[in-house]
């Protein structure tokens, strides 16, 4: 048994408190020990990565309890890349974090950092629905905080609906895991899959229930139509490393949804037949298109960035309710290519909204920003994989799409969404980045005061306090990396192809899956009459009994 | 004691849904603590209702309380009441910050917060 599987749930987790209870008064070790924790974790799950490439099945017994009875870590393919890409996506929101300063203004940035790192990676990690329902909360009680850093009325007032949101998404969570617990006795995932094919098909109403439940549990936090109302406010509000991170939070939703309805409830299953195809396609296909009209009609460039968000969840479920394995693979594709895209731009965002001060993020004109070339040429990629046009990651990530939408009997309905979307992507973000970059100038002065100023620099005049100082470069560097990271992804688009296409294989055959969990030996209590128990536990509970009768 | 729970989880969750559509933060606050009382009678329930049994697996016992729900509905009941507080808190703060308790209309900022630029939109 690999203890590795748990590290990186542990480390973030016990480097919050370090943080908290050690490190409160000193931001440079906070910011030291938040990189390193996120590196080291890194390094781990690469390594776990590349020891589950061939197939191999991690499982952690938590306290060594064997399967059904005890927690247990699963690490396959699915989870390491998901892990793989938030720590990835970390590393280069931290940096922006600690080079705009957004991490010191307000306090425990760090922790809290930590504490959602802990509850993702654990939701990736977990195979048992109980404790994803934990992890869920942790993940979400630290983005609350994130949510809320450094505070303003309207992000708390924003914080309160988001907050409110996911009180009663977690209700539903709790309400399936009930249903689901009093139908099969089980939350073990593997557990789950072995006893809900047993379940005859005339005694399935609350099986059916309770996928239904989960599945709308993971809409709402992936975002599909109906229940996306708190993402626009939500992204566009939280402070911009939060909201970078954010983009991996529709993930897990998305992790979820794959995860449970290819080892749970398995599309050939009798009893929880249809649910795709009636409503998980249509949801998404609605998803994709009110996110990209979202994009064209949006008023400010952070929304316009949020509206992207929810299109591209819609496009990936999309791919995830064609429910072929390349429509999963080329799901998974799509889901690292959107993660780093948004992340990049909400960054973006972030640098313009500073650079612009004064006329925020409306489409007025202003004067131009301060290195504007290198911000809009960097913009420029990021709306060109966004929006999915060639040569980067996004087209490919769509052509996969497209291609694992031939063989479905909807398909003239995905490619017609797909494609009149992405054209309205585009068309949306040229405005944006027209309004914002290149119809920059500086609004008329007064034709006496013209004359005197020399039109190179028109702009410092305008904001003296915001131009004088250089602008630090390490949020470039992150936003860099990031756009990086999406070249990476496209050129190597062929290697990683074969990874998910294995994963897609992996999901699509759970037998190893489910062996693995249950068959592998633990601990177990075996209680062998009144006289014999040795243990703790067992002898207090008897002791118990006899008090009652 | 059947009709008697299920009653009570349903009119929990209707009380709740009915205060969660309210238009201001504290009767919202209050539907959702309404709600997870509601689910944490329904988890209880999920592992059977049974009165006075223990909660244990031995020989000689046939009827007996599950013990695995009442750990549910204590992680349940501890993350609900944490996450009331955080809403709470959040909500006083927003409350204090904007002078105004409303939930649901966040287009209308308050003047001066967002709109410096004269956008007549």
């Amino acid at each position: 048994m690999s203890h590795w599987v748990i590290a990186p749930v542990l480390l973030p987790g016990m480097m919050a408190a370090i943080i908290i209870l050690a490190a409160r008064y000193h931001p440079m070790l906070q910011r030291t020990f938040s990189l390193a924790t996120v590196g080291i974790c890194l390094a781990i799950a690469l390594g776990l990565l590349v020891s589950v490439a061939d197939g191999t099945i991690h499982l952690y017994q938590l306290g060594n309890w064997a399967a059904p009875f005890g927690i247990v870590l699963v690490a396959d393919r699915l989870s390491m890349l998901f892990v793989v890409l938030t720590l990835f996506l970390a590393i280069p929101v931290l940096l922006y974090a600690m080079g705009s300063g957004w991490d010191m203004r307000g306090r425990h940035f760090h922790a809290l950092f930590q504490f959602q790192i802990m509850g993702i990676l654990g939701a990736f990690l977990t195979g048992d629905a109980f404790n994803l329902f934990v992890f869920f909360e942790v993940l979400l009680l630290a983005s609350y905080g994130l949510m809320i850093h450094s505070g303003g009325a309207t992000r708390l007032r924003v914080g309160v609906q988001y907050v409110v949101f996911n009180l009663l998404g977690s209700t539903l969570f709790l309400f399936a895991l009930g249903t689901i617990y009093a139908e099969l006795g089980t939350l073990n995932i593997a557990d789950i899959a072995a006893r809900v094919a047993q379940v005859p098909a005339e005694n399935s109403a609350g099986v059916r229930v309770a996928a239904v439940l989960l599945l709308l549990v993971f809409a709402i936090k992936a975002a599909i139509l109906p229940l996306h109302f708190w993402l626009p406010a939500t992204y566009s509000t939280a402070p911009a490393p939060v909201a970078a991170l954010f983009a991996i939070m529709t993930k897990v939703g998305a992790y979820s949804i794959i995860r449970f309805y290819t080892i749970a409830f398995p599309p050939d299953l009798e009893v929880t037949q249809g649910l795709f195809d009636t409503w998980l396609l249509p949801g998404a296909l609605l998803t994709l298109a009110i996110g990209m009209i979202g994009v064209l009609g949006a008023k400010r460039l952070d929304r316009l960035v949020a509206f992207a968000v929810i299109g591209s969840m819609g496009m990936l479920m999309t791919s995830v309710s064609v429910f072929t394995p390349e429509g999963i693979a080329a799901a998974l594709y799509y889901a690292v290519h959107s993660t780093l895209a948004t992340a990049a731009l909400f960054l973006l965002v972030d640098v313009v909204r500073t650079r612009r001060a004064g006329h925020d993020l409306h489409w007025v004109q202003a004067p131009p920003i301060v290195g504007g070339a290198l911000v809009a040429g960097m913009f420029f990629a990021a709306a060109i994989a966004m929006a999915g046009l060639p040569p980067l990651s996004g087209f490919v990530g769509k052509l996969l799409i497209l291609d694992a939408a031939l063989a479905d009997p909807r398909m003239a309905w995905v490619w017609a969404v797909i494609l009149t979307s992405s054209l309205i992507a585009v068309v949306g973000f040229s405005r944006a980045g027209s309004v914002i970059f290149w119809k920059a100038h500086a609004p008329m002065p007064d034709p006496a005061l013209r004359e005197t100023q020399s039109d190179e620099q028109p702009t410092p005049e305008q904001n003296p306090d915001h131009h004088s100082e250089p602008q630090p470069a390490l949020p470039m560097v992150a936003i860099g990396t990031l756009l990086g990271a999406i070249v990476l992804v496209t050129v190597f688009a062929g290697p990683i192809n074969l990874y998910l296409n294995a994963t897609a294989a992996q999901l699509f055959a759970p037998g190893p899956y489910i062996s693995t969990v249950l068959d592998t030996p633990g601990k177990v209590i075996t209680y062998t009459g009144k006289d014999d128990h040795g243990d703790k536990g067992a002898d207090k509970d008897a002791d118990h009994k006899e008090e009652d009768h | 004691m059947e009709i008697l729970v299920a009653s009570a989880v349903g009119i929990l969750t209707a009380a709740g849904i009915y205060l969660i559509l309210r238009k201001r933060t504290f009767p919202v606050i209050l539907g959702t603590a309404f709600i997870s009382y509601a689910v944490n009678v329904f988890l209880f329930a999920s592992g059977r209702l049974a009165v006075n049994q223990p909660p244990v697996l031995q020989d000689d016992v046939t009827l007996y309380s599950d013990p695995l729900p009442q750990a549910l509905v204590l992680t349940a009941i501890v993350i609900a009441f944490g996450m009331t507080a955080v809403v709470v808190m959040i909500g006083v703060g927003a409350y204090l910050s904007s002078q105004d308790d409303h939930i649901d209309d966040l287009d209308e900022v308050p003047p001066g917060q967002q709109d410096q630029t004269g956008d007549a939109s």
